[in-house]
């Protein structure tokens, strides 16, 4: 079998890429790609794309538009299309939404204030192939860092997004008054989660758990078991 | 010629910035104020041979996030 195969994307004013590429390195193992935002290409037989956060283009505009429309990520939409797996974290949630990858809009936070501490999480979907490795029900612990993770989107979207099982995880406590307390949500075909919450932040002990560690693991085991 | 499109959000979105001006101007001791909206006016300046169906796909495209704001546009005469 290949090895498993990761593009971590920077953009200018991301700031958790090496993070994330630390952290797919550590579980998932094989070679993390770490691609420009300018380059047009990414590399082929990719396992995972994944969006790093961070505050990319100073935010300009609004958070992750101007990043949406970087040379990249064409390649980044055109293989999500193919069914190539893709996590966004926080900024990078910010450019799913922007690039229409993902429904919805990320807003100011509902108390206005940067929100930076670990902050529980119920896991609402255990089916895909980034949170099968996660109970269901299970309450977990993850830290966000961000300003903008309002998540909002209209009353149909979030229906339908309840009932097709979209909805990845949920706060399971008041963070920055997100719908229906939503941290991440998934595209319709499932291959595409975008996340306020920071996974890579937690996947080892010294990180104070390893909560984070079951989403990567949850990709990988994947891949093995096709 | 000059052109400005105005950014706001939609009726129904929750505005935190607004609620958080609005507390502003009430401390400085206005009263009366019932509801304050933040938006974003952005200026271009742009040949005449530039069309609106091109500034729409400007605005719709990029300069307003159709999931949450509307756009207005409005070409100033010279």
């Amino acid at each position: 079998m290949k090895s498993f195969s990761a593009a971590v994307i920077t953009f200018p004013g991301s700031n958790c890429d090496r993070d994330m590429a630390v952290a797919i390195e550590d579980v998932c193992g094989g070679t993390v790609h770490r691609v420009w935002h300018r380059d047009a290409e990414l590399p082929a037989g990719l396992d995972l794309i994944a969006l790093p956060g961070g505050f990319s283009y100073g935010d300009y505009l609004r958070s992750g538009a101007m990043a949406a429309r970087s040379p990249i990520m064409r390649a980044v939409v055109e293989a999500a299309g193919r069914g190539v797996a893709v996590l966004g974290v926080c900024n990078g949630f910010q450019v799913l939404t922007e690039a229409g990858l993902l429904p919805g809009a990320l807003m100011r936070n509902a108390g206005i204030r940067f929100v930076c501490r670990n902050v529980a999480l119920t896991v609402a979907n255990t089916q895909s192939q980034f949170t099968r490795g996660y109970l269901p029900g299970q309450r977990i612990t993850i830290p966000v860092a961000h300003h903008d993770g309002n998540y909002q989107a209209d009353e149909a979207t979030l229906d339908r997004l309840e009932g097709e099982g979209r909805i990845a995880f949920r706060y399971a406590e008041p963070v920055n008054g997100s719908a229906r307390d939503i941290a991440g949500v998934l595209s319709e075909k499932g291959n595409v989660l975008g996340m306020m919450p920071h996974p890579e932040r937690m996947i080892e002990a010294a990180h104070g758990g390893k909560d984070g560690r079951v989403l990567f693991d949850s990709v990988v085991r994947g891949l093995v078991g096709a | 010629m000059k052109v400005r499109v105005y950014v706001s959000l939609k009726n129904g979105v929750l505005d935190p910035q607004g609620r958080a001006i609005h507390h502003a101007i009430e401390g400085l001791g206005h009263s009366g104020v019932q509801d304050v909206r933040a938006g974003k006016l952005i200026e271009l300046e742009v040949d005449d041979t530039v069309t609106d169906a091109a500034l729409n796909e400007m605005a719709s495209k990029l300069l307003a996030n159709m999931v949450i704001e509307n756009y207005r546009i409005e070409r100033v005469a010279a």
